[in-house]
């Protein structure tokens, strides 16, 4: 068998039969062509949408949730429900130190202001923050820097602006590192202008000053509006939710059962859905991709056994002439799995081609719908050997129909 | 060479059944040359085709070459057909899309031979038959009387014992037909048995014996003079 397979005879056959009846060897290859196109294209786009969402999230610590203090809804130790709970930095140090799994604990405050530059003025989202929000929320900055430790411990009056605030409240070109912005009614340095990102995950995030200088303009004391506990890659964020929950209760004198009393946005749960929806986007590619597949197989199989019975006297002369009945077999199989190979090899090409259209077409700039949208080698290499063994089951349906007929009767055949 | 005893052969036509041959009795020596005719529906074909090996006796003994041929799968078949016997048809049956050099190598392909050995041997069989400019022609681009010669070099590539010939000349002119007879006489000449079905009497008239058949019996045995198609050709 493998000397058959290496003989120069075998291909000289297979190439006779199938360059000499051309038509029938296209229409024969378009079925399998179009399978693995489909598959190709398909799996190279999910593979783009899910890189797309991967680089939205990337600069997001996903892992995360948000918490913050409500009113309470049940009456507990003394304490009347409709109580507003306000959370500290020293819940949000109690925990960070007792809860198993956090990576990080990122106190916030944030609140509207009125912001004005000379004649230009607006309300925006003015957040107090430390320099650790860079690493949970990754600020893309085009100019000067985010907040740092000495800004916190000086209570220095800087401020990190995003595009869309530097757009509102500069002319354009205008350079604004330095320059003052008001911020109820106090002046502040602006050291930083970062993008907009492109998902908004979480509160608006317009100007961050730093944490301390928040507490001293707002008198806030030790409260803080929010935090941002973000759980390490192998914990449930889910769990980690529910056990920092129960911790401040503990600490606000708040009822064990009191489900209103914090509020929380759970960013992880989120994000599983969308990672769910890109597990089931991409089953559904396979899905598809493999039933057209083996959809076009069976166009292989189908026109080769109509090819079969218009080969009949072929075969039937070739039998007179001494071609044993495992030798014509043989000989169609091969065809079989030689016509879906070229096809398969086809559409891995053609395929790779449609993926580069999309990348030339969506792919490119950072606002791309689909990154580097691709196929791995891996996935090829299986859908390759799906065929040939696909090809091979089919072939032998028409090559059994072959030899089944006798020799008188596949040469009676007019 | 051939010797069929006691040759019984019946088709099923829906549920009776069609007897064909009702107990052949045939021998054939070296290098004879014999007509089988009959009308049609008289068994002529399937006589040469269990002869040929293409169809199989219900009953009777059939032995070829000091060989039985009995219960013979189909590999075995068909590496005896390749051994053993050379086929024309009425048809040509040659594969149109293959040229007559590869058409007449097909047989020595499925001996296992050598491609160059092949083709030198295909190119010498087509010398022969006078057709070696042909040689990467297809079929189709040929005349009949060329297609019928093509098939006749391919049945005598393997060299076989014994020549059958179903109509050879059934789709060919007069003057065509009696070329071809000329050929296969040759052949016989040089001492290669050959079985013609036919049902036509000029033609039989060229063999050297005549076996009619008549409603699955033979009716009557009997050597001719033969009539040589030479004088006819030219």
């Amino acid at each position: 068998m493998i000397k058959f397979l290496f003989a120069r005879d075998t291909w000289q056959e297979v190439w006779d039969s199938l360059s000499k009846n051309k038509l029938r060897t296209m229409l024969t290859m378009v079925g399998v062509w179009w399978g693995i196109l489909l598959l190709i294209g398909l799996l190279g786009s999910a593979r783009g949408l899910e890189n797309s969402f991967n680089r939205l999230f990337g600069s997001f610590a996903t892992n995360s949730v948000f918490v913050w203090g409500q009113n309470t809804s049940k009456p507990f130790k003394g304490f009347q429900e409709g109580r507003m709970v306000k959370l500290t930095l020293t819940d949000a140090k109690i925990v960070e130190e007792n809860v198993e799994g956090i990576e990080f604990v990122v106190p916030r405050n944030q609140n509207q202001s009125q912001v004005v530059r000379n004649f230009l003025s607006g309300n925006f989202a003015i957040n107090g923050d430390f320099p650790l929000l860079d690493k949970v929320q990754k600020k893309k900055l085009i100019h000067g820097r985010f907040l740092n430790q000495s800004d916190i411990d000086d209570n220095r009056k800087v401020a990190v602006i995003s595009e869309d605030i530097y757009k509102q409240l500069f002319e354009k070109d205008e350079e604004m590192i330095g320059q003052l912005i008001q911020i109820n009614n106090m002046n502040f340095t602006v050291v930083g202008m970062f993008e907009n990102g492109n998902v908004n995950m979480g509160p608006t995030s317009d100007i961050h000053i730093p944490f301390t200088t928040f507490q001293q303009i707002f008198n806030q004391g030790d409260n803080i509006g929010f935090m941002m506990i973000t759980g390490k890659p192998e914990y449930d964020i889910t769990q980690i939710e529910a056990d920092a929950k129960l911790i401040l209760k503990n600490l606000n004198n708040v009822h064990p059962k009191d489900k209103r009393a914090f509020g929380s946005f759970n960013l992880g749960k989120e994000f599983k859905k969308i990672t769910g929806f890109l597990v089931g986007m991409q089953f559904l590619t396979w899905f598809v991709g493999i039933a057209t597949l083996i959809a076009g197989v069976f166009a292989i199989g189908n026109i080769l056994l109509i090819t079969v019975k218009e080969r009949t006297k072929e075969i039937g002369v070739r039998r007179a002439l001494g071609a044993t009945p495992y030798e014509i077999k043989r000989q169609i199989v091969v065809e079989a799995v030689f016509i879906t190979l070229l096809a398969g090899f086809l559409g891995i090409i053609t395929g790779g081609w449609i993926l580069i259209a999309l990348d030339k077409a969506f792919g490119q700039g950072d606002e791309a719908v689909i990154v580097n949208a691709s196929v791995s080698i891996g996935v090829v290499f299986i859908s390759l050997i799906i065929l040939v063994v696909l090809g091979t089951l089919i072939g032998l349906i028409p090559a059994f129909k072959a030899t089944s007929i006798k020799p008188i009767d596949a040469l009676r055949e007019e | 060479m051939l010797n069929i005893k006691k040759l019984h052969k019946s088709y099923p036509i829906g549920d009776s059944s069609l007897h064909v041959l009702k107990g052949i009795d045939l021998t054939v020596e070296d290098g004879e040359m014999v007509a089988i005719m009959g009308s049609s529906g008289s068994g002529k074909s399937t006589l040469l085709n269990i002869i040929g090996m293409l169809d199989e006796a219900d009953e009777g003994e059939y032995i070829l070459d000091g060989v039985p041929i009995k219960n013979l799968t189909e590999k075995k078949a068909a590496i005896y057909r390749n051994k053993f016997l050379g086929f024309i048809f009425q048809s040509f049956n040659l594969i149109n899309y293959k040229n007559a050099l590869d058409n007449v190598a097909l047989p020595l392909y499925y001996q296992g031979m050598k491609r160059q050995e092949r083709q030198e041997l295909a190119l010498f069989h087509l010398g022969k038959v006078g057709l070696e400019p042909w040689a990467h022609h297809l079929p189709n681009e040929l005349s009949g009387g060329q297609k019928q010669r093509v098939a006749i070099a391919r049945a005598l590539a393997a060299n076989p014992k014994l020549l059958l010939a179903d109509e050879p000349t059934g789709a060919l002119d007069t003057k065509t037909s009696h070329e071809i007879m000329d050929f296969i006489q040759h052949l016989n000449d040089e001492g290669k048995t050959i079985l013609i079905v036919t049902h036509e009497e000029d033609i039989a008239q060229m063999c050297k014996r005549i076996v009619r058949l008549k409603d699955g019996l033979i009716m009557e045995d009997e050597k001719v003079e033969q009539v040589r198609a030479s004088q006819y050709v030219g």
